[in-house]
């Protein structure tokens, strides 16, 4: 990572938004639009040597280095006594809603920070903001999710304290973010009702990983066709441990039970 | 397309692994209930490797069935997608194959350096 402004290594750039100050609008804004020249850091193979060729058993998980970050995103936060929530979805299904409700009705009651993933732009980032929230945008560039390393970036310029939550909102996508862990001690997928009641066998590797489930947007419930029987069935099909809740961040129905999953997690600060 | 971040995984660990080594060929493991679709690697591969130690390298990929075992009846099943479900309905289902996703070994014309481990 940029030890100058947080960039990861890995290409994705990060920008911190500091939560606003009562009676100072706009003074806060992240060094956002900082033309950043991405450093190199590729080890340029030698001339190959002339010789034998051998085989090398390396019996090595593709995604080790990957996990290894993330155990050590996992120790950071456990030292500091921060919770981190990875939350995925497809795109359009509430994630930053649902956030920026979270983090004006928990104002003053729960410490919260947020780690936004998006492909490109800092809107959502934008908005968690408004909603008086600190909160770090990684963009991702052509990348389709986040990885370890992109969030240990998030988490050094963000500095949580002891206490606190970090929610990771993931890059919009059902299928990609399964596969990465990022350090966090808890996997929320959010899938909402106007995406039908499908997806848990359509994207089942994403569902099995998840801690919680939230069926979000059970307000338009009288408008879609969405049967939640089946797709709670569903979702314990591909995931038999998930705990599931429903709720809806337009009228607040079911937000309290998040609330206190969320509660029952965070550690208490240090002293 | 998760695929092209494994792919470069890849190739980041193997010339991690053996640095100034010429690779040849890459064995892999990609496990049916890994959620990493081979073809997919094989058609990132060429495109990753180009300027790297392997560029031009051969890439040989094993696939692993799926292998699951139900929690309540004892069976032993192959299953038929990516979620498992037993035969008798059971969904408490423990993964006993498939979920590989491995780098098995690497051929290649040694540099500088002695690689961490070797078979004849």
């Amino acid at each position: 990572m940029c030890a100058t402004c947080g960039c990861a290594g890995s290409g994705a750039v990060v920008q911190l938004f500091p939560a606003p100050r009562p009676g100072r609008a706009d003074a806060d804004r992240g060094h956002g639009q900082h033309d950043h020249q991405h450093h190199e850091h590729h080890e340029h193979p030698g001339t190959p040597a002339a010789g034998d060729e051998r085989t090398v058993l390396l019996e090595q998980k593709v995604l080790a280095k990957n996990d290894r970050l993330a155990e050590l995103n996992r120790d950071w936060l456990r030292q500091r006594s921060v919770l981190a929530v990875n939350i995925m979805s497809s795109p359009g299904a509430g994630k930053t809603t649902l956030l920026e409700r979270t983090a004006r009705e928990m104002a003053g009651r729960m410490h919260m920070s947020v780690i936004e993933g998006d492909q490109a732009g800092a809107l959502d980032a934008e908005r968690i903001r408004s909603a008086g929230c600190r909160v770090v945008q990684i963009n991702t560039g052509a990348g389709c999710h986040l990885d370890a390393e992109m969030v240990a970036g998030g988490l050094r310029v963000l500095d949580p304290p002891s206490g606190s939550v970090v929610v990771i909102e993931n890059v919009g996508n059902l299928v990609c973010p399964a596969l990465f862990d990022l350090g966090e001690q808890a996997r929320v997928v959010l899938a909402s009702v106007t995406e039908g009641d499908d997806k848990p066998l359509k994207y089942p590797h994403m569902f099995r990983q998840a801690d919680l489930v939230l069926v979000s947007k059970t307000d338009l419930l009288p408008y879609v066709d969405f049967d939640s029987r089946r797709h709670a069935a569903d979702v314990r099909r591909a995931s038999p441990n998930a705990l599931m809740l429903q709720l809806s961040a337009s009228t607040g129905a079911g937000m309290q039970e998040w609330y206190a999953w969320l509660r029952r997690r965070t550690p208490a600060p240090q002293e | 397309m998760h695929e092209l971040a494994i792919t470069e995984s890849i190739v980041e660990a193997v010339a991690e692994r053996l640095p100034g080594a010429r690779i040849t060929c890459v064995r892999l493991e990609i496990g049916a209930l890994s959620g990493v679709v081979a073809d997919s690697v094989r058609f990132c591969f060429d495109l990753v490797t180009e300027g790297t130690s392997l560029e031009g390298a051969r890439l040989e990929i094993t696939e692993v069935a799926g292998r699951c075992r139900c929690r309540v009846c004892g069976t032993d099943f192959e299953p038929d997608g990516p979620i498992a479900l037993c035969p008798c309905g059971s969904i408490e289902i423990k993964v006993l194959s498939g979920q590989e996703l491995k780098i098995a070994s690497v051929q290649c014309r040694p540099g500088g350096t002695t690689p961490p481990a070797e078979v004849a």
